[in-house]
């Protein structure tokens, strides 16, 4: 599949892959270079693979009450957004996403492209089961440019002429003409998601382009979120992990008058012991890759994502790990043992190292 | 479009070969290779005063994206590597046919050209390489 963005993709010249049935850019240039653009002025991503679906009816925020471990009902005013997760009945994580409000009675969803078919058909079952008054509209129609850098607000507002957008909150976006502006991102800057028509998306991109926006492919994307200590869904968490394993607990809304999709299994799992947590690994002299083990001082873990970290010179990832590991560990690299240091993610805050 | 130059010797897995006067074999990765790993930013050197066969995995290439074997293409001692990439591993994208070498292999064989590619016939095989990507 192809998004509205394609053909800029290959005037550029990006190197593209596959992902998830998508035909995406890698990168445009050098990986390094379109990540420091990101951290040091400003990058555009095309995550027109990802999917808005809009969520309409007199019950959907009913609905989403179901569907979602957060309680939607906490987003009081029309564009205010928040991050959480949608989960199954033994309470593992389908996907992660962002939910604004679009009106009182109107949610929009973004999905993750690897999960989104998953996603749509679970959401359509559930809508069935519930009978509630919901109509779920996925939206191909449009295409989704995420701008993030600190030059990003800046950026934007002045091309696209929306003075607005300077003031807007974190987890809060505005519709200005035919755009949808949130500001929300992946890669731990400020910055903005671009939701508009696939028929604006090419102009607009170029726009940007002749602004002094730098394209980014996945590849930066990949060391900017691993950075910022952000999961990758099916990745650092699948639908056999629960939030708790996933360092997402802080997600969750568990008042006992919800009664959302997961929520009794994650009651019984919070009263046994949970026995492994998601958390970060630095390591100089290697590079740290998904599925590698990890010796800790608890017991042996895995890396579920790893990479180069291009703002601090080394390897960073993160690793499932025995609960009680701390300190000094070492990581499997190619039948070498190399050592390593588990810290809290993130590793990288505004462009600046967390950890000494 | 990659450079090739005509008067190294290349392999079917993207490292280039050089015989110089003094009978040693400098080796390195091709313009191709790094352009497709990306940007290089750790090296695992081979040790020096080692015996390698022809085809034996002697260091380790990580990109962003990926790490990356490097067999050796001749038998042979290695006598030398370079430490410069410790440092700087990028030579390898930034000078891959200069500043980036990685080993000098003293061969077995008197003739080490024998059994590799010549400039055109890698290019044909990166042809056939990146239509079958």
């Amino acid at each position: 599949m192809k998004t509205a963005l394609f053909e800029n993709h290959v005037h550029l010249d990006a190197q593209l892959v596959d992902f998830a049935g998508w035909q995406m850019p890698m990168r445009y240039s050098s990986t390094i270079d379109e990540h420091h653009a990101v951290r040091k002025h400003a990058g555009m991503f095309d995550v027109s693979h990802m999917l808005a679906v809009d969520f309409d009816g007199s019950q959907s925020s009913l609905f989403l009450q179901k569907l979602l471990a957060s309680d939607v009902n906490k987003l009081s005013n029309d564009g205010q957004a928040l991050y959480t997760v949608m989960l199954n009945e033994r309470g593992g994580i389908i996907d992660d996403l962002i939910v604004y409000r679009l009106h009182e009675t109107s949610f929009r969803i973004v999905f993750n492209a690897g999960v989104a078919a998953t996603d749509l058909e679970w959401v359509t079952a559930w809508q069935q089961t519930t009978a509630l008054a919901v109509s779920i509209k996925p939206r191909r129609d449009l295409s989704i440019i995420a701008v993030q850098g600190p030059k990003a607000i800046q950026t934007v507002t002045e091309l696209f002429d929306c003075p607005q957008l300077l003031a807007v909150q974190p987890f809060t976006a505005i519709l200005h003409n035919e755009l949808f502006i949130g500001r929300t991102g992946y890669t731990g800057e400020d910055g903005v998601e671009i939701i508009c028509p696939n028929t604006d998306a090419p102009r607009m991109w170029n726009q940007l382009l002749d602004s002094g926006v730098l394209p980014c492919g996945l590849g930066a994307r990949d060391t900017l979120r691993l950075e910022a200590g952000m999961n990758l869904n099916g990745q650092d968490m699948t639908s056999d992990h629960t939030p708790y394993e996933c360092a997402l607990s802080w997600v969750l809304d568990l008042e006992p008058s919800r009664d959302f999709v997961g929520q009794t299994a994650l009651e019984e799992t919070r009263r046994q012991d949970i026995p492994t947590k998601l958390t970060g690994i630095v390591l100089r002299g290697g590079v740290m890759r998904s599925g590698y083990e990890v010796q800790s001082n608890a017991g042996l873990g895995t890396i579920t994502s790893g990479s180069f970290s291009p703002t601090l010179g080394y390897s960073i990832a993160l690793a499932r790990v025995p609960r009680a590991s701390t300190g000094d560990c070492s990581v499997f690299i190619r039948n070498k043992q190399r050592a390593g240091r588990i810290v809290r993610p993130p590793f990288v805050r505004h462009g600046e190292k967390v950890h000494k | 479009m990659s450079e090739t130059p005509q008067e190294l010797r290349y392999t079917n897995t993207h490292e280039w070969a050089r015989l110089d006067p003094d009978g040693t074999v400098c080796v390195g990765i091709s313009d191709f290779a790094q352009d497709a790993l990306g940007d290089v930013v750790f090296i695992e050197l081979p040790e020096t005063d080692t015996e390698v066969a022809a085809g034996a995995e002697v260091a380790v290439i990580e990109s962003v994206k990926a790490a990356s074997d490097i067999y050796s293409p001749v038998s042979g001692e290695i006598i030398r590597v370079n430490d410069q990439l410790t440092d700087a591993p990028d030579l390898v994208n930034s000078e891959p046919y200069d500043g980036g070498w990685i080993f000098v292999v003293q061969p077995f064989s008197d003739d080490p050209n024998a059994d590799l590619l010549t400039a055109e016939q890698y290019q044909e095989f990166c042809e056939t390489d990146s239509n079958e990507h």
